[in-house]
């Protein structure tokens, strides 16, 4: 059996941050498996700009932002397999794959690190009543089709859900000649960044309906319309607001989710709020050397995120692959406990002894909230009383950590995160 | 006088912002929290620009489109022009990030370039 040091399931931008800075503390033997049949994963048909303003300091578009890791990657000489779907990982660490050229192939791992990224909801999953028709698309699936096959999936487009994919892709193909007659959403607020509802919509005059949602598809072939409702407080269609629009075209939106067949079948334990594994501060699965970073851990909004948490496992898989050389002891531990409006905080788990000088924790809040704060306690006493002048569930927040604030403290001590009243 | 209302792009607060011009020149801004709101709204108002992403056909290569942008931002009112510009334009593989895939593009002096490598494809 081929043996590597780190394996990292996926080329995408997690993948690649994770593989370069692996390298970087001293990692050996590392592959990449990729199952499309170029790295970069979905920058390739996020062809907008806006990406890497934190990373490199300047606007560039998906294509532009994965070619800069691409370019390290082949310059560190790490190794990747293109075309090649992973099919199993033990709990033993054999990842088991396929491609063309090998057929069926088993690799030992000394670490793996998790990088699959996430699938848009589809229909199914938004159990919306009518017919089954073509015209219906994710969004995602319309970008690829512009953006990479040079398709334009419809003429006259209705889009459900106010997610960033599908405020970009309003705009994409409104600009490839295609009628976007309306964006519904079905909660109150949009999900997307603002930037994004003013340059996708507004600059083209495309109407962004809030409280409502697609009730019915019409035609039997092709889409020919859709029926849209206004929806109440409990997100149910309120009768007599239905709204018929007539269309060839549907495009889909509404979040996505982690893709963790393979984390579930290994036996990862799994956070219901994130749909990704639970980890611990080196983004460590319940798995000893089984790491996860970017989008297949929690969905981002913004990929130099996804680089600089990919970059912290790569550094963490490097360090267990030497450490479990030298077989260097476990930690005790400290839960992290979301309350107050914290939906979930990555990491959940923190082992003082293994934190690195600073550690972030990531989290998402459940409502919009204006002039709150953010507060930590540690066994009660609190560590942080940070003031937001507004948080939204759309948007990614951080906090900071020191190690030295929770050297030292008992084992089983409960850090809270919380939202407090001004 | 006149007034225009704007929602700020800077961060998830969105300001609803009103901008009151007089003559063309911006006299006022208000609804802004901060420093951020008021030099958007200013530029919004006088010369709103935007960087223009599209994709061009590609004869010979690994991928049918390649992905542009324009190198720099461009007037808002020119959008449609340069995208009607774009219509014509067939690139021949191979394609590096960086090469000009239609100079001065609808007279705006800003050049549209690939945004990513597309390799020729291998002979059949």
């Amino acid at each position: 059996m081929r043996q590597y040091d780190i394996v990292i399931i996926g080329g995408g931008p997690a993948g690649l941050a994770a593989a370069l800075e692996a390298k970087k503390s001293g990692g050996q033997r590392i592959l990449i498996l990729e199952r499309d049949r170029e790295l970069g994963g979905i920058l390739n048909q996020c062809i907008h700009n806006g990406f890497g303003l934190h990373t490199f300091k300047e606007e560039l578009t998906g294509p532009e932002y994965a070619a800069r890791f691409i370019e390290q990657v082949e310059k560190e000489q790490i190794e990747y397999l293109l075309n090649t779907m992973v099919l199993d990982i033990s709990p033993e660490k054999v990842v088991t794959a396929m491609n063309r050229e090998e057929g069926l192939f088993e690799i030992q791992a000394g670490a793996v690190i998790l990088a699959m990224g996430c699938r848009e909801r589809s229909r199914g999953a938004l159990n919306i009543p009518g017919y089954r028709p073509a015209g219906v698309f994710s969004a995602g699936t319309a970008q690829r089709l512009v953006n990479m096959e040079g398709f334009l999936p419809g003429r006259e487009v209705v889009i459900l859900g106010s997610g960033d994919i599908g405020l970009i892709m309003a705009r994409r193909m409104t600009l490839e000649g295609a009628k976007v007659k309306v964006v519904a959403e079905l909660l109150p607020y949009s999900g997307g960044l603002k930037r994004n509802i003013v340059q996708c919509l507004d600059d083209y005059g495309i109407p962004l309906k809030l409280s409502h949602t697609v009730v019915d598809i019409q035609g039997k072939e092709r889409v020919t319309g859709v029926t849209l409702a206004k929806v109440d407080e409990n997100r149910r269609p309120i009768t007599g607001t239905e709204e018929f629009y007539s269309c060839d075209t549907l495009l889909l939106s509404c979040g996505l989710i982690p893709e963790n067949e393979l984390s579930r079948e290994m036996g990862v334990v799994m956070n219901p709020v994130t749909s990704g594994p639970v980890v611990n501060e080196s983004l460590e699965t319940s798995i000893p050397g089984v790491f996860a970073c970017g989008n297949v851990l929690h969905v981002h909004d913004l990929v130099d995120f996804v680089s600089q948490e990919a970059a912290s496992a790569g550094r963490h898989a490097a360090a267990y692959v030497a450490a479990e050389k030298s077989g260097e002891a476990a930690a005790s531990s400290i839960t992290v406990k979301p309350q107050g409006g914290v939906r979930y905080t990555v990491p959940s788990i923190l082992r003082p002894q293994r934190m690195e000088e600073e550690q972030i924790l990531r989290f998402r809040v459940g409502d919009v909230y204006k002039n709150h704060y953010v507060s930590m306690y540690l066994n009660g006493e609190r560590l942080a009383h940070r003031k937001r002048p507004v948080m939204a569930p759309g948007e990614m927040e951080e906090l900071k950590l020191k190690r030295e604030q929770l050297l030292g403290c008992p084992a089983g001590s409960e850090l809270i995160v919380t939202i407090e009243e001004a | 006088m006149e007034s225009r209302e704007l929602i700020c792009i800077g961060c998830p607060m969105g300001c609803m912002m009103t901008v009151t011009l007089e003559d063309g020149r911006v006299t006022a801004v208000s609804g802004n929290t901060c420093k951020r709101g008021d030099v958007y709204a200013r530029k919004e108002v006088t010369n709103p620009t935007r960087i223009v992403t599209s994709s061009v056909r590609v004869d010979g290569g690994e991928l049918p489109v390649v992905s542009v942008k324009t190198r720099e931002d461009i007037p808002k009112g020119k959008i449609s022009e340069v995208m009607e510009a774009l219509k014509a334009v067939c690139v021949q593989a191979p394609v590096q990030i960086g090469d000009v895939v239609l100079a001065d593009v609808a007279g705006t002096g800003v050049d549209m370039v690939a945004t990513k490598n597309v390799r020729a494809a291998a002979a059949r």
